[in-house]
C-alpha cells in the first residue's frame, strides 16, 4: 500500500475524498554564493508527504517551526508549484493546472495566513479588501457585496466601525480575524488556515473556533488547520500529522495521539506544552527539551532525520531512514516514522535530560529544570 | 525606585470616521530582573500602549507619565527616543514580517542595529549577529544571515526579531507576542534565553501575550486588559487561582482545557465596547453576568481584593469574591451579551 492509502484508512468518517497529496516535494534553490559558484544546493523544505483528507474533516498539522508546514500549505492552495509529487482534489490532479482551470480552484481552497499583515494591501480599505472575492467571483450588485461584507465582518467579531479603516489601524488579532473573513468569504470547500488563532485573545479564539466549527457542519467544509498551540489542535481536529524536518513523523486519529504517541519527538512536543490551568496545582510537566543541533532542512541528518536530538537513538537510526508504517498494538490509520517507537508509559523524559548532557546542548537548554 | 512607572497613560488616534480611544487610562510598573506579563482581549491597547511610551504610534495623542529610571519618556524629543530605543529599551513587535526591511539581509539588519547604538566594527557586529541566531535557535546561523527575510518560516523571522532584541543587552525588553508563532520547543528555548537575560544582567521584561500558558509559567505580575484598561492587576498566581474579575473569570474559562475535548468551548458572550467613544462605566457591563446599577455609574476603579498583597480588581464586587468557583455557570451571561448588540 502506498502512503497515501494508508492514510486514507485512518481518515475518519465514511465521506467522500476531497484532497490527496502523494509524495509531494518542494526544495527551495539555495545561492550560496551567486557569483563565483552556482551551486545546486536547495532546501527542502517539503519532502516527500503524503496525506489524504476526505469531506467534512478536520486535519491538525504540528510540529516544528521551520519544518515545512506554511510551505506545504502553499502547495495545496496551488500559491507554490511542486517540485515533484501528485496533489488530487476531488479526484482532479492540481499540480500542472494551467491559469483558466486554476480559477475555479482559487474559489475553493482557501488560505488563512500566518503573517496577515503581510497578506493585506495597506493602502485599501478593509471593506474594499473584503469585497474582492465577491465582485471578482460573483455578480452581486455594490449593495448585495456591502451588505454581506457587513455580516461576515459580524461573524468574525468586527463592527461595522472597523468597515472603513486601513489594516495598520488594527490590532494584530482584529487582522488575523480579516484573513478569516475573506477565506470564509465564498464558502470553499477546503479552508487552510495557518495560524488562525494564535493572535487571538483565548475568548476570541475560542468564538472563531466555534465558528469555524458551525460553518464546518453547515457546510460540510474541509479544514488543514495549522497551529502551534496543542491544546488548540487537540480541540479542533480529527485526525493530527506531526511534521519535523519537512517529513510527516506521526500521523493518527487525535486522541490516539495524545494519549499514546509513539515518536519520540511527537511526545517531546507535547510535553513541553505550558498549561495555564495546571501550573498551580502541582501538576506542572518534566518538560522534555529537545537538545543538540537544531537540524537544518538543507542538510538534513542522515537516516532518520530526528535522530541528532533523539533520546531514544541508536546506530540503525543514523543510517537507516524509517518508514512511515503502522507499528504493532496501533490501530489503523495510526502511522509513525521510527525505528524504536515509544512504549506505553515509558518515561522518556528521563532519558532525555541524560542526553541533554550527553551532548552538545542549545545554549541554555542545559538550564532547564 | 521602578525601572518603569506608567501612570494613567491615555493613547487615542484621530481617523476618517473620528477617534480612536485605544487607551484610557492604564498604570502600571516594572521592577529591574523583573517580568510582566500583560494579557486581555484582542484590541484592548496593549500593543498600543507598549508602543506609544517608546514614541512608536505616529499620529497619535499621548497624555500621561511614562518614567524610565525617574526620566519621562512622553516628554522626550524624537531623537532622545530613538537612543534609548535599541540600548536601554529593545522591542519585539507582534508582526515580525513588518518589522524587518524586505530587501536587506538579516544579517546585516541585526548588525546595524548593534551599531548604531554601540561601537563596535562592521566585522564583531556581523560575528555577534551569528552568534545570536544560534543562541535563538536558527540552525546554519554563519548561513542563513546572508539570507532574506522571505526566506525564513514565519517563526524564524520571530527569532530575529528577538535576536535583535538581545543584542544590545538592554535594561528592559517590550516583548510583543514573541513567542507566538514559535513551536513549544522553540518556545521553551525562547523563553529560557529571556530568563537568562534577567538573572544575569537584571534585564526586565513586558511580556505581552495570549498565551495564559507562558504567562503563568514566566510572568512574576499580570495586568489583564479590557477595552484600554487594565481590569486587575495580581501577582501571577493570585491572578490564575483567585481571579477577581469578571472578565478575566470569562478569559480563563475560555481556554480549551477547560471545556474538555468534546464539548463545545466557551467565549465570553457578546462583543467589546466600540473605542470611538470615552467609556463611562465599567467597559465589561454589556457582556458581564453580574452587572448592576452600581457598574453603570462610572469605570470602577482598582482596589484591593482577595488576599494576597497587590491584588488590584476594577470591579465593584466584593474584594473576597474571588476564584473560579465565584463565576457564573455557563450560560448566565446570555442575556447580558445580547443587550450590546
Ligand atoms: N521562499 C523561500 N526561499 C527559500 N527558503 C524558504 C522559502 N520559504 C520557506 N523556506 C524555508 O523552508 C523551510 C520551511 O519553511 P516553512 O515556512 O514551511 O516552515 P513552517 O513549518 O511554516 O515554520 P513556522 O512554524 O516557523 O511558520 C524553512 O527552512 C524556510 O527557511
Ligand atoms: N493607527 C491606528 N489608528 C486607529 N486605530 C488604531 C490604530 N492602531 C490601533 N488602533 C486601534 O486601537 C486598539 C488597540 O490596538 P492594539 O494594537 O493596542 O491592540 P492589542 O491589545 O495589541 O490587540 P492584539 O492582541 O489583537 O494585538 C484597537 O482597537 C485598534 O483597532
Ligand atoms: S463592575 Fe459590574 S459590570 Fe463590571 S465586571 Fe464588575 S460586576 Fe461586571
Ligand atoms: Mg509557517
Ligand atoms: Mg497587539
Amino acid at each position: 500500500m502506498t502512503a497515501t492509502e494508508l492514510d486514507l484508512e485512518a481518515a475518519t468518517s465514511e465521506g467522500d475524498l476531497l484532497l490527496e497529496v502523494e509524495d509531494v516535494t518542494k526544495y527551495f534553490p539555495v545561492r550560496t554564493n551567486a557569483l563565483i559558484e552556482r551551486s545546486h544546493a536547495s532546501v527542502k523544505a517539503v519532502d516527500g508527504v503524503s496525506l489524504a483528507l476526505r469531506v467534512g474533516e478536520t486535519l491538525g498539522v504540528v510540529g516544528e517551526s521551520g519544518c515545512g508546514k506554511s510551505t506545504l500549505a502553499r502547495l495545496i492552495a496551488a500559491l507554490h508549484p511542486v517540485t515533484s509529487g501528485k496533489i488530487r482534489f476531488k479526484g482532479q490532479e492540481i499540480t500542472k493546472l494551467d491559469r483558466r482551470h486554476m480559477r475555479p480552484l482559487r474559489r475553493s481552497i482557501q488560505m488563512v495566513f500566518q503573517d496577515p499583515y503581510g497578506s493585506l494591501n495597506p493602502r485599501r480599505r478593509v471593506g474594499s479588501i473584503l469585497s474582492d472575492p465577491f465582485t471578482v467571483h460573483t455578480q452581486m450588485s455594490r449593495a448585495e457585496v456591502r451588505e454581506q461584507v457587513r455580516d461576515l465582518m459580524a461573524r468574525v467579531g468586527l463592527s461595522s466601525e472597523h468597515y472603513n479603516r486601513f489594516p495598520a489601524e488594527f490590532s494584530g488579532g482584529q487582522r488575523q480575524r480579516i484573513g478569516i473573513a475573506r477565506a470564509l468569504a465564498l464558502r470553499p470547500d477546503l479552508i487552510i488556515c495557518d495560524e488562525p488563532v494564535s493572535a487571538l485573545d483565548v475568548s476570541i479564539q475560542a468564538q472563531i473556533i466555534n465558528l469555524l466549527e458551525d460553518l464546518q457542519d453547515e457546510f460540510m467544509l474541509t479544514y488543514i488547520f495549522i497551529a502551534h498551540d496543542l491544546s488548540v489542535v487537540r480541540h479542533v481536529s480529527d485526525r493530527i500529522a506531526v511534521m519535523y524536518l519537512g517529513k510527516i513523523v506521526e500521523t493518527g486519529p487525535v486522541e490516539e495521539i495524545y494519549s499514546r504517541a509513539r515518536h519520540p519527538y511527537t511526545a517531546s512536543l507535547l510535553s513541553a506544552v505550558p498549561v495555564a490551568d495546571r501550573a498551580f496545582k502541582g501538576e506542572r510537566k518534566t518538560r522534555v527539551i529537545l537538545s543538540g543541533d537544531v537540524p537544518s532542512p538543507q542538510n538534513p541528518p542522515s537516516g532518520c532525520r530526528f535522530h541528532p536530538r533523539c533520546p531514544k537513538a541508536q546506530a540503525i537510526c543514523a543510517t537507516e531512514e524509517p518508514l512511515l508504517e503502522q507499528k504493532a498494538g496501533d490501530p489503523a490509520g495510526h502511522l509513525t516514522a521510527c525505528h524504536f517507537p515509544v512504549e506505553e508509559g515509558e518515561p522518556l523524559a528521563m532519558a532525555s535530560r541524560e542526553a541533554v548532557v550527553a551532548t552538545a546542548p542549545i545554549d541554555g537548554a542545559q538550564e532547564q529544570p | 525606585m521602578s525601572l518603569l512607572e506608567v501612570r494613567d497613560l491615555r493613547v487615542s488616534f484621530d481617523t476618517d470616521d473620528g477617534t480612536v480611544y485605544a487607551v484610557q487610562g492604564m498604570s502600571f510598573s516594572v521592577e529591574p530582573g523583573q517580568t510582566l506579563g500583560i494579557v486581555g482581549e484582542s484590541g484592548s491597547g496593549k500593543s498600543v500602549a507598549t508602543q506609544a511610551i517608546m514614541g512608536l504610534t505616529p499620529g497619535a495623542t499621548i497624555t500621561g507619565e511614562a518614567k524610565l529610571e525617574g526620566v519621562d519618556l512622553l516628554a522626550m524629543s524624537e531623537r532622545e527616543l530613538e537612543a534609548i530605543r535599541g540600548s536601554q529599551v529593545s522591542l519585539i513587535f507582534q508582526d515580525p514580517l513588518t518589522s524587518l526591511h524586505p530587501l536587506y539581509r538579516v544579517g546585516h539588519q541585526i548588525a546595524e542595529a548593534m551599531r548604531v547604538h554601540s561601537q563596535v566594527t562592521k566585522a564583531q557586529a556581523e560575528d555577534r549577529a551569528i552568534d545570536l541566531l544560534g543562541q535563538v535557535g536558527i540552525p546554519e546561523p554563519a548561513r542563513r544571515v546572508r539570507d532574506y527575510p522571505h526566506q525564513f518560516s514565519g517563526g524564524m523571522r520571530q527569532r530575529v526579531m528577538i535576536a535583535m532584541a538581545l543584542a544590545l543587552e538592554p535594561k528592559l525588553i517590550i516583548a510583543d507576542e514573541p513567542t507566538t508563532a514559535l513551536d513549544v520547543t522553540v518556545q521553551a528555548q525562547i523563553l529560557e534565553l529571556l530568563a537568562r537575560m534577567q538573572r544575569d544582567y537584571q534585564t526586565a521584561v513586558i511580556l505581552i501575550t495570549h498565551d495564559l500558558g507562558v504567562v503563568a509559567d514566566v510572568a512574576d505580575e499580570v495586568v489583564i486588559m479590557y477595552a484600554g484598561r487594565p481590569m486587575e492587576r495580581a501577582g501571577v498566581e493570585a491572578a490564575f487561582v483567585e481571579p477577581h474579575h469578571p472578565y478575566t473569570q470569562g478569559l480563563l474559562q475560555s481556554i480549551p482545557s477547560y471545556s474538555g475535548r468534546t464539548g463545545k468551548l466557551r467565549p465570553i458572550k457578546g462583543y467589546p465596547p466600540s473605542l470611538m467613544r470615552q467609556i463611562n462605566e465599567c467597559p465589561f457591563a454589556s457582556r458581564c453576568p453580574y452587572v448592576h446599577d452600581e457598574c453603570r455609574v462610572a469605570p470602577p476603579p482598582l482596589k484591593p481584593v482577595g488576599t494576597k498583597p497587590g491584588h488590584l480588581s476594577a470591579c465593584v464586587l466584593p474584594a473576597d469574591r474571588v476564584g473560579l468557583s465565584a463565576a457564573a455557570p455557563e450560560g448566565a451571561a446570555a442575556g447580558a451579551g445580547a443587550a450590546e448588540q
